[in-house]
């Protein structure tokens, strides 16, 4: 079990069968997440690696791993709100131990996460465990 | 008659599915699939026929030395030029533009020399030019299109000054496709006294190319893009130019004598074919441009116009649809954007789900990209195995695109 908010979205997952739906409701959960100013969208905050662009901006704060991120493409910034729902919050111990790829693949969201697809997340999931464990 | 169904039969990839639907490749600006024939070629090249070529004197390496060379007359007839020993080898036209970048022009370019290029230049006729500059000291002189994506003849003419030493230009945009008047380019270049060296990237996949008629110096192609192999082109180099031309690589084949101190060379064109090339792929090469021109040059382009009808009349209807490049005699290549938020990854994200393969990006013309004021874009780049259908099931998953991410 992943923590709270991601299980919320794997259950409306569950109801979603075709790709579209999933699409709209990664799409939507995107749209829903606050965008980072563009005054935090700086060379150091952004993910390399990637044809569309991608940042990253880690806070952890007491031991619990925070972030937020954005993206120029709704396609991954939904998938990024996905992220943030698995390891916002989490203490940053626990970051390196969730299996990103395995939770995406519960949504049917995984092939985004290979190695082929130049979109910067797996840059972006890396990013995240290594900073996290910086911090622990 | 033109019979597009018979032509698919022929490409094996044509009949698989992607992502639950049969695949609509509308990636051919990138590379082509490979028709049976080439299948063919290559595994026979490989199964019955392998040797390494102009080498030995055993049944198989005459058997490969002429598929090689009779390659080059294959190529030589393609382009119509004169003599098949105008014909260089190489992996493509990257390779191609090296090729004359540093067996040509290095060794003629001065500081303060310069080179003209078009806006529109794909990376591969750019970047050699950079190497020139940061190097040599040349100057890079551009000249831009006009709005609707339209290389003025005249303008590139008129960029010539007594510094000038080349113009590299390309026949087809892989952006825009607009179709570039090379003719009346090398023209007016000639009357100057400058070279010019046309990109035939794009222009050769969709349009008989003659490049007597151009009256170019050289011409580039390859190999990947013309349904022939990876790893396979050639680049047409007059005569004139070729006797200029140093070689770029140096190593076996391309060399008549080496002794300890002294070096003579093979004769052109094997004097700039250093090593074991990509014979396999060459022969395959040979094998997709005979294909082609047995297909009809004229009937390949007839029917890619009928796509680019069908593509620009259904477009019309999709006014949320920002299309770049409105030259009149384009090819069948169109690179748009969605108006509202959607990036071209998440366009081809979706029409990949759709089974449509299409390319987002910069398209390897940044300078152009730039020149236009636009980030990354989709293209849909059409071939001669493609379909008015097709054409409709991509702007039907356009229209779910701009349903998606409005």
């Amino acid at each position: 079990m992943a923590q709270a908010a991601f299980e919320d979205i794997a259950d409306t997952f569950e109801f979603l069968d075709d790709w579209e739906d999933r699409y709209r409701h990664v799409i939507e959960l995107g749209k829903a997440m606050a965008p980072l100013e563009d005054a935090l969208k700086v060379p150091a905050t952004k993910v390399h690696g990637c044809a569309s662009q991608v940042w990253l901006v880690p806070a952890p704060e007491n031991g619990t791993f925070h972030f937020r991120g954005d993206s120029d493409a709704m396609i991954v910034r939904g998938l990024i709100a996905v992220l943030h729902a698995l390891y916002d919050g989490v203490p940053v111990q626990d970051v390196p131990r969730i299996d990103a790829g395995g939770e995406l693949a519960r949504l049917g969201l995984n092939d985004h996460l290979s190695a082929q697809r130049s979109n910067g997340l797996r840059a972006m999931v890396e990013r995240i465990r290594e900073t996290a464990m910086a911090a622990a | 008659m033109y019979d597009v169904a018979d032509v698919r039969a022929q490409f094996p990839i044509l009949s698989r599915e992607i992502n639950g639907k049969p695949l609509v490749y509308l990636d051919n600006g990138a590379s082509a699939q490979k028709p049976q024939v080439v299948l063919d070629a290559i595994t026979r090249g490989y199964a019955e026929e392998y040797s390494n070529v102009h080498r030995g004197l055993h049944t198989l390496s005459s058997i490969s030395t002429e598929r090689y060379e009779g390659t080059r007359d294959v190529v030589r007839r393609f382009l119509n030029a004169p003599s098949q020993d105008e014909i260089v080898f190489n992996t493509g036209t990257t390779e191609g533009i090296n090729m004359i970048a540093y067996g040509w022009a290095m060794p003629r370019m001065e500081p303060g020399d310069e080179i003209v290029l078009s806006i529109m230049e794909h990376h591969a006729n750019i970047v050699p030019w950079h190497f020139l500059r940061e190097r040599q000291g040349v100057k890079i002189k551009w000249v831009d299109v006009d709005a609707k994506g339209d290389l003025d003849p005249q303008a590139v003419i008129d960029a010539i000054g007594p510094k000038t030493k080349l113009v590299a230009v390309t026949h087809m945009s892989n952006v825009l496709g607009t179709v570039v008047d090379v003719k009346a380019i090398c023209e007016g270049a000639r009357e100057k006294g400058v070279p010019v060296l046309v990109d035939g990237s794009q222009a050769a996949v969709h349009m008989p190319v003659d490049v007597q008629e151009i009256g170019c110096d050289f011409y580039a192609i390859t190999g990947h893009k013309l349904y022939g192999p990876s790893g396979s082109g050639a680049i047409f180099v007059k005569k004139a130019r070729m006797a200029e031309m140093r070689p770029f690589m140096g190593g076996g084949d391309m060399i008549d004598q080496v002794t300890r101190d002294t070096v003579t060379w093979n004769a052109p064109p094997m004097k700039f074919e250093a090593g074991t090339p990509s014979i396999v792929s060459t022969i395959g090469m040979g094998v997709a441009l005979d294909w082609m021109l047995e297909l009809g040059l004229d009937n390949i382009a007839a029917h890619e116009r009928r796509l680019r009808d069908r593509a620009i009349e259904r477009f019309k209807g999709l006014n949320w649809l920002n299309l770049q490049g409105q030259s009149e005699g384009k090819g069948a290549i169109f690179s748009f954007t969605i108006e509202g938020g959607a990036h071209a990854h998440d366009i081809s994200t979706v029409l990949d789900k759709k089974g449509i393969a299409v390319r987002a990006g910069t398209h390897c013309a940044m300078p152009l990209m730039e020149h236009l004021g636009t980030g990354a874009t989709c293209r849909a780049s059409f071939g001669l195995y493609n379909t008015e259908a097709e054409v409709d099931r991509l702007v039907e998953a356009l229209e779910l695109c701009h349903e998606l991410f409005a």
